[in-house]
């Protein structure tokens, strides 16, 4: 968990720590490139390319990685627990 | 160059003329994509205008909207904002932004197209029945947004003329005197506690109606001042731009003949021309909302120091010729279209989904319905709005 430690406060607020809570995935022909993602959770998110990719698959739980695909004006982005169970967005 | 040797440009760089951009925003893309710029007020500012530093300066934690409230930051109104989402940065911003945005989301607003499309023909259906001319202005581009925001809020529909005026308030810079824009902004504030009292008494199947019971089941969430302000946001900033977009794509049309054939011929392309003419169309007199870094950051060649402002420009990017070739002509058939045209970033418009739509089904109806449309004046005498963040005109008579 070297990583975790060497993420400063801000960075570990805004989601993105490795771990084995949940999955993050990216529908990169349904995103648009707005970048709120990004911009909500900076540390979980990078546009590549225009397109939101997530910085690693699998996250520990963080509300700004689900308070970022509910934010997603296209739901381009899912969020799943360990069960697969999608967590965000709401259906 | 050391930073005491640039020159300081007076910003914006000329009075806004329809709807050219200044070339001077190009000159700089090529010779100095950061420059330095006073604007009527506030502090000098870095003024980015390449599409790749706009993107990083919206786009980018290393850059805050939360630290303008405390500066004079620079800007053509004489008053400052005072609250809102947009003086707002992450996880703040998000705990009030995530409350709204599923409201927004393609999806849904998609759920409002055929209301939408509704709504428009019945405007046309008017205009016709009294017959030419007709001020598009008044008779389609504003009736149409705000009674799809109204019926999406639950705000009376009946109540846009006292409404709309005090609205006015969120786009004006010199139209009103500054006594007027906070007289107009507690008017509407006023108004919309008025509704959320009534929605506390008798919910119903609204926005509005949601969001105070997300307030009252959860004082963490969202306060009453919250409430009233994002409320009165999405009303007032919900429907300014989205009316004055529908007569400025119009306009663009209307003078750009082939384009408009393009589109009789083939009404499929709307959705692509309503992407060009988002990246086209320059909307805003100048750029604003400066974000202030963080810390030292290395952008278009020039180190930005923790605590300078870099205002990003969206119709300079829009223009930017490494990002669309042949930037300045009107094209719906690119085969992308990045567009910044509701920003970037945690900032992006929240409501871009819903203004896509309305423009398209606007646009569509206009198209199909009024194939003769033309301006009703010679198009030198069209009156455009003056003292506003927005370029728009007062009025559009029409003929068909």
């Amino acid at each position: 968990m070297e990583e975790r430690h060497a993420r400063t406060r801000a960075e570990a607020d805004a989601g993105g720590v490795v771990g084995d809570d949940w999955r993050i995935s990216v529908d990169g022909g349904t995103c648009i490139g707005a970048g709120i993602c990004a911009g909500t959770a900076p540390t979980a998110f990078r546009l590549v390319n225009g397109v939101s990719t997530p910085t690693h698959d699998t996250v520990e739980a963080d509300d700004a990685i689900r308070a970022a695909a509910e934010s997603c004006p296209v739901e381009a982005i899912t969020v799943r627990d360990r069960e697969g169970t999608v967590i965000a967005p709401e259906p | 160059m050391t930073d005491t040797q640039r020159v300081v440009h007076a910003y914006p760089f000329s009075p806004p003329d329809r709807f050219k951009l200044d070339p001077f925003y190009a000159e700089l893309r090529r010779r100095e994509p950061l420059t330095r710029v006073r604007m009527p007020y506030g502090e000098e500012a870095w003024l980015a205008t390449r599409y790749a530093d706009v993107r990083t300066v919206l786009g980018d934690a290393r850059f805050s909207r939360a630290a303008s409230a405390d500066r004079d930051e620079p800007r053509i109104s004489p008053r400052k904002l005072e609250a809102g989402l947009l003086l707002m940065d992450p996880p703040e911003h998000t705990r009030l932004r995530r409350l709204v945005a599923k409201a927004f989301t393609a999806r849904r607003v998609e759920q409002l197209r055929p209301r939408t499309q509704e709504v428009a023909n019945e405007l046309v259906d008017r205009m016709i029945a009294t017959g030419p001319p007709a001020d598009l202005v008044q008779h389609f581009a504003t009736p149409l947004p705000i009674t799809v925001i109204c019926e999406l809020l639950g705000v009376p529909v009946e109540d846009q003329d006292r409404f709309h005026v005090w609205s006015e308030a969120v786009v004006s810079t010199t139209s009103l005197s500054v006594e007027q824009i906070a007289g107009y902004i507690q008017n509407l504030f006023a108004y919309m506690r008025g509704l959320i009292a009534q929605r506390r008494q008798e919910p119903t199947e609204d926005l509005i109606s949601a969001l105070v019971r997300v307030r009252d089941e959860d004082n963490q969430r969202l306060s009453e001042d919250e409430l009233v302000r994002l409320l009165t946001g999405l009303l007032a900033a919900g429907h300014e731009t989205t009316v004055t977009q529908i007569p400025n794509f119009t306009y663009v049309l209307l003078t750009n003949p082939d384009k408009l054939a393009e589109l009789r011929a083939d009404p499929s392309l709307v959705p692509a021309a309503v992407e060009e003419l988002m990246r086209y169309v320059p909307l805003g007199v100048a750029s604003s909302f400066a974000r202030y870094a963080t810390e030292d950051v290395e952008l278009g060649g020039v180190l930005v120091r923790a605590g300078e402002p870099v205002i990003g420009s969206l119709s300079s990017a829009n223009r930017d010729e490494e990002v669309f070739p042949d930037p300045d002509s009107l094209d719906f058939g690119r085969s992308a279209n990045p567009h910044i045209g509701f920003g970037h970033g945690a900032h992006h418009c929240v409501g871009a989904q819903l203004a896509r739509m309305e423009l398209q089904v606007a646009i569509d109806v206009l198209v199909r319905r009024f194939p003769e449309l033309r301006f009703a004046v010679p198009e030198e005498e069209l009156e455009w709005k003056s003292g506003m963040l927005v370029r728009g005109l007062k009025r559009m008579p029409v003929a068909w």
